[in-house]
């Protein structure tokens, strides 16, 4: 039996409300709001970045894990914003984890979906004994343009969860769907990236997900009604709901892990901390089904199933309180914190 | 710096110090000789638990490079339960700090050596 031994979640403490940024470039907030289905956003603090996020959801998911760092042999850190382009964020997290330096290790990058992959390759390497406990990492300090739409959502944070034998959730099966869809990208050397507007809805977010999670479902002899839960990646709060509609699955199924009105947004984190805030809750037998989605495009989806075990980890604080736990900002100690000042 | 501050990693991103079993003191940053016992100390390394309170703090209103983005900001004297002291930036509102109060260790940037060089790591501590 492979699947989720632990797991941990960092959010930063700053928010900016959409009131905020749309009081600033003269939007309506009222429309926004609605039309995105998000509230407010999460923003890293000036000495924040993917690798202190990574590090911060790495230690919560080993404490819980209660395992020694040594037995880790696999750190892969998904992100879009890795802090280096060149120098991996991985080793940083690993030598702050202290699992010594006899572990494979690897940034991936795959828009918002490279957290995702991170669990299958760390799923794949221990079922085939190659390692007892990899770590997958999901986390972002999202960029965006000033004024554009996406400032509205592009928020920061992550989730970290490691994989081995002794598992609270039970990896049931995984499918991935992938295709050549330009919908957002970032050149090498841009500071903000660039999105096709709605193309970025039908043919890459909803094509993507609903294939993925069919793939999986017909994989598994599955359907929507046998999940307990189900995650969907979170560029919006609009595009779940819909994308669940459309596969099947109902509000209710997907309340839990609905996390960006609160907190925008987190790229990579998105649909990781929206598993772990079902995870939060969650009890033995329940299936959960998950599928993120990067730009790109493609859709990781997974089938989990929890085991007794679950009872027996510190499942504290859940997400859902440290989403509570926040602080406004405005819009000027946003750009500062966010250095979307330049000087010279 | 860039040697200086990678011959220092471990320590300054997990808090490992020493503790000398001949006398029970623990020191940060880690000692190879306990400054009480000398020849007879029998010093190890020791990973501290992160949690500690504030003995001491300064408001930092003129911030140096690499702070000035975060001024005013604190630096704090502190306690760690294990009974070693440190001295490291407090990320919490000025008017907050309080002789006394619960601080944990939390992983964060220091700096970095401007746009093209390195980004440094280390410990901070934020209120419990």
């Amino acid at each position: 039996m492979v699947g989720i031994v632990s797991y941990g979640t960092y959010i930063p403490k700053y928010r900016i409300k959409v009131e905020e940024i749309a009081r600033i470039w003269g939007e309506n907030a009222d429309v926004l709001k609605k039309g995105l289905g998000v509230e407010q956003k999460s923003v890293p603090s000036w000495d924040e970045d993917t690798a202190t996020i990574a590090v911060e959801c790495a230690r919560e998911a080993l404490r819980r894990a209660k395992i020694d760092p040594k037995r880790i042999g696999a750190v892969f850190v998904g992100s879009e914003s890795h802090p280096y382009a060149v120098k991996p964020t991985g080793t940083i997290v690993a030598e702050a984890l202290g699992i010594g330096n006899d572990y494979f290790c690897a940034d991936l990058e795959f828009a918002c979906k490279a957290g995702t992959t991170a669990m299958q390759i760390c799923y794949a390497m221990v079922k085939a004994g190659l390692i007892d406990y990899g770590i997958a990492i999901g986390a972002d300090t999202s960029q965006s343009r000033p004024g554009d739409p996406l400032e509205y959502t592009a928020g920061a944070g992550g989730a970290c969860f490691i994989v081995g034998r002794d598992c609270i959730a039970e990896i049931e099966g995984t499918f991935s769907f992938a295709s050549d869809t330009p919908d957002f990208w970032r050149r090498e050397g841009k500071p903000y990236p660039s999105h096709g507007g709605r193309f970025t809805g039908q043919p890459a977010y909803f094509r993507h997900i609903v294939e993925a999670t069919k793939g999986l479902l017909d994989k598994l002899g599955l359907r929507p009604s046998d999940f307990d839960y189900a995650v969907f990646h979170q560029p919006n709060g609009k595009f779940p709901i819909r994308v669940a509609q459309i596969l099947g699955f109902t509000k209710d199924q997907i309340k839990q892990g609905l996390v960006v009105p609160y907190i925008g947004n987190t790229y990579s984190g998105s649909s990781m901390i929206g598993l772990a805030s079902v995870l939060d809750v969650a009890k033995p037998g329940e299936r959960i089904l998950l599928t993120s989605f990067g730009s790109g495009a493609g859709s990781d989806a997974f089938s989990f199933v929890v085991t007794d075990r679950i009872e027996g980890i510190e499942r504290n604080p859940k997400v859902l309180e440290k989403i509570k736990e926040c602080e406004y900002v405005d819009y000027g100690l946003y750009v500062k914190l966010r250095r979307k000042i330049r000087f010279g | 710096m860039l040697p200086k501050f990678w011959r220092k990693i471990r320590s300054r991103y997990n808090l490992i110090g020493s503790h000398c079993e001949n006398c029970g003191s623990y020191f940060y940053p880690p000692r190879n000789i306990c400054p009480k016992c000398r020849r007879k100390g029998k010093v190890r390394e020791v990973q501290f638990s992160g949690y500690g309170k504030v003995l001491s703090w300064s408001v930092v209103h003129d911030g140096v490079e690499n702070f000035w983005l975060s001024k005013p900001y604190i630096v704090a004297l502190i306690e760690l339960d294990e009974g070693a002291k440190i001295v490291a930036p407090l990320d919490c509102n000025p008017d907050e700090v309080r002789e006394g109060m619960r601080v944990k260790a939390v992983f964060r940037k220091f700096g970095e050596d401007g746009e093209d060089g390195i980004i440094y790591y280390g410990t901070k501590f934020v209120p419990v």
